[in-house]
């Protein structure tokens, strides 16, 4: 049993905390919050070039060769300071679909020029009726003899605004299908929508899409079974970056709390506060030590063994984060609730890295309903 | 990263595991199957097969009658004891004073204590609170008079646990009464079959004889049974707290409970099927369960340190917080699930033998967030050692 990260994964650690504090403090992100883009093509080449965007991907095609903990040690340390290029939306969930799904040829043409910075990527998977059910996939997937015609709509599709590349399913004669569709085709048409934590995704319509068959990701039908399996990497990253959350709110009101006097004394002289900042410590150094576990599972193949540590982490997420979350911006008292302060902006999206991927109910839900949770009988 | 354990130390799990199948007697493998409540004798029992095996303190350095084990065959021998659902051993000796003695005890006291703990020859007890010096430790009043070669001892201990059972207790006592409250306490082992020694049971909340009030009359103690210095208690006892806090994180017992009450959950019904095949039911379980397994993965970081020698981190100090809270919503959830049947009360035949250990345990483990320093004295000691928040 090892809970280290070996040298290399450290060193990306440090680097990528490094960026964050020098080159993207919270008023980089509060900046680009009103931007068009929401944030910097440039800064996202940056990343391509230090190599944060191959991380996990083999190097056959132009990756790192390592695996799920490398990803979520760069999602922790983006998520301290709010850095708001969408590594979440265009590595794990476009370029990871990708990689699972995708051939050669589709590698090459769209997950390399990711992987290098040029390019972004989305996943178009959720629907008005799915919520978190990703085989749930009304968008059709018609056979034209040519290819395939592409009809539906997609909602909250993360970078979809932005992305070179969407990555849709679509339920083709053979099943739930995956298809590369480009952002520009005829018949794409998008809203952008704000989300909460001040980013942004796309509602999607696609009126009769024209794709070739080399869209297709493998076979017709092989689609639900890989989002399920993408639906997991991303649950652990959104746990990942939760960390990075919880650890930055818990620092800054401890610190808050050392600092703000009343009564002529500071408030967190207070048992009544220290108390409750002793609580947010240990919710926070749960979260810290599940997440251990999922990010390490995420790359394990017995389903069982993989999602109850990733719903036992996302859970966590869901309560003792969301709790952090909440205290955090009740210590900071009035200031707290300004849009001028940056805890706030750390709480929304805490909240939203809730709201996605599974919320508490579903993982609950998954983890009580998985054979081995009554097998554990002795 | 690695959450797997080698081959080797698989291939010692399994040697561990058979063994225990073997060397546990049949009487206790019942119990352990059903109500799992072990008395203190069948406990003394256990320690004297471990004993004989030489792995009754597998945390003590081998010159001393350690195994020699490494952090991970440490753990792995716990874990099977407690999936075996074996007795637990008295802690006072062997996880207590043993320890502190080995760190801090002279060569007599080493040779003269450490073999009697080992072998149960000698059990121990805990004098350190007081009916007026609970949380505040450091406020106790039992005294102990400097009479040249040794002390009189006077005052009165209370929860001086298993007291009835042992020979020897380890106790705080004033020394100085003209020093800073915590610089007059002096750490004393106490023989209780000593004259003017009183001990008084007293019953838990479960009904189980574990409490005592231990009466001190004008005994006599000879000095050569100080450890650590005369007036170093409290160095003694903040060093002894080190070996409590992973004690208390309380994995075995959660474990232990998640299992009976998923057991009890398969024979109980709502709406015609047993509970445990309702989403309802599995949705509450799998709540603590998910809880159980984030607060496992912190006691393994700390696990993972000990292995490599290194102190373990911070995170360590919210293991008896949280595991303590965990079991008592675990003993309280395995109550929900008995509904009516979480009436009964020590009677025999009447519910499943297991559904009878529930409610003692429910009610002892209140003590849980109480014993081993009172979980907000826990946070006191948190916010200020490690979130460094300013003292009022």
């Amino acid at each position: 049993m090892d809970f280290e990260l070996d040298q290399d994964q450290q060193m990306l650690a440090k680097t990528v905390a490094d960026f964050a504090r020098n080159e993207s403090p919270v008023e980089r992100f509060r900046k680009l919050r009103d931007d068009d883009i929401g944030y910097d093509p440039e800064a996202w080449q940056q990343m391509g070039e230090l190599g944060w965007l191959g991380v996990p991907f083999p190097e056959s095609v132009g990756g790192f060769g390592g695996g799920f903990i490398e990803c979520a040690m760069v999602l922790e340390n983006l998520a301290t300071t709010l850095v708001p290029e969408p590594y979440l939306a265009s590595v794990v969930l476009g370029g990871m679909t990708l990689a699972r799904a995708g051939d050669a040829a589709q590698h090459e043409a769209y997950l390399t020029p990711m992987i290098e910075g040029e390019t972004t990527l989305a996943l178009a998977y959720s629907e008005v009726q799915s919520r978190y059910d990703v085989s749930s996939v009304d968008t059709s997937a018609t056979p034209d003899g040519n290819g395939y015609e592409i009809s539906g709509e997609k909602i909250w599709v993360l970078n979809g605004h932005r992305a070179d590349q969407l990555i849709v399913s679509a339920q083709a004669p053979g099943g739930v299908t995956l298809f590369v569709v480009p952002r520009d085709a005829d018949g794409v048409d998008m809203t952008i929508a704000k989300t909460i934590d001040g980013q942004k995704a796309a509602f999607i319509r696609f009126e009769g899409v024209a794709l070739g068959e080399d869209a297709r990701l493998g076979e017709e039908g092989s689609g639900a079974a890989v989002l399920d399996r993408i639906m997991d990497y991303a649950a652990a990253a959104a746990v990942a970056e939760g960390v990075g959350i919880a650890t930055t709110m818990l620092q800054m009101t401890v610190d808050y709390l050392g600092m703000r006097e009343q009564f002529g004394v500071k408030i967190g002289s207070f048992q009544g506060l220290q108390h409750r900042a002793v609580d947010m410590y240990a919710e926070t150094e749960l979260l810290r030590s599940i997440s251990i576990a999922a990010m390490v599972r995420a790359d394990e193949d017995d389903g069982s063994v993989r999602r109850g540590d990733i719903s036992a982490a996302k859970y966590q997420l869901a309560t003792g984060g969301i709790w952090v979350a909440q205290q955090s911006l009740q210590l900071h008292g009035g200031i707290g609730v300004t849009d001028e302060h940056d805890i706030g902006l750390y709480f929304k999206r805490m909240y939203a890295l809730n709201a996605l991927f599974g919320d508490q109910e579903h993982h609950v839900a998954r983890f009580a309903s998985d054979p081995s949770f009554a097998e554990a009988l002795v | 990263m690695d959450l797997t354990f080698t081959e080797e130390e698989e291939a010692f799990r399994q040697e561990v595991r058979a063994w225990i199948q073997d060397a546990m007697p049949e009487d206790m493998r019942e119990t352990a199957r059903g109500a799992g409540g072990f008395t203190p004798e069948d406990s003394a029992t256990w320690h004297k097969i471990l004993y004989d095996k030489g792995w009754v303190a597998p945390h003590w350095p081998a010159d001393f009658g350690g195994t020699g084990w490494d952090a991970a065959r440490r753990f792995i021998f716990n874990e099977e004891m407690e999936v075996a659902g074996a007795p637990p051993l008295s802690v006072f000796g062997l996880s207590m004073v043993g320890p502190l003695l080995i760190s801090f005890g002279t060569d007599a006291q080493k040779k003269r204590f450490l073999p009697k703990i080992l072998s149960a020859e000698e059990f121990w007890c805990q004098g350190y609170s007081e009916p007026g010096s609970g949380s505040d430790l450091a406020s106790l009043r039992a005294t102990a008079e400097d009479a040249g070669d040794h002390f009189i001892v006077n005052g009165q201990k209370t929860w001086t646990s298993y007291a009835q059972y042992a020979d020897w207790i380890f106790c705080l006592v004033r020394t100085d009464q003209s020093v800073k409250k915590q610089a007059g306490i002096t750490f004393l082992l106490i023989d209780l079959k000593s004259p003017g020694v009183e001990v008084k049971p007293m019953m838990t909340l479960g009904h189980t004889p574990a409490f005592c009030d231990t009466f001190f009359d004008n005994v006599k103690v000879p000095k050569k049974n100080v450890v650590g210095g005369i007036n170093q208690g409290w160095t003694m006892a903040k060093a002894l707290l080190g070996h409590e806090r992973t004690l208390l994180a309380m994995i075995g017992p959660s474990r232990n409970v998640l299992q009976k009450l998923k057991r009890i959950a398969a024979h109980k019904t709502v709406n015609g099927r047993p509970m445990l095949e309702d989403p309802v039911w599995r949705a509450k379980i799998a709540r603590l369960e998910m809880r159980f397994r984030a607060h496992l993965m912190v006691s393994y970081r700390a696990l993972a340190d000990q292995q490599k020698g290194k102190t373990p981190g911070p995170e360590s100090s919210i293991l008896k917080l949280v595991g303590t809270k965990l079991i008592q919503e675990l003993t309280e959830l395995a109550m929900e699930v008995m509904g009516e049947s979480s009436l009964t009360w020590y009677n025999d035949g009447i519910c499943l033998p297991v559904e009878e250990s529930i409610g003692p345990y429910f009610c002892y483990e209140r003590a849980a967030t109480i014993y081993g320093g009172s979980n907000e004295i826990q946070r006191n000691v948190i916010a200020k050692m490690i979130l460094q928040l300013p003292s009022s």
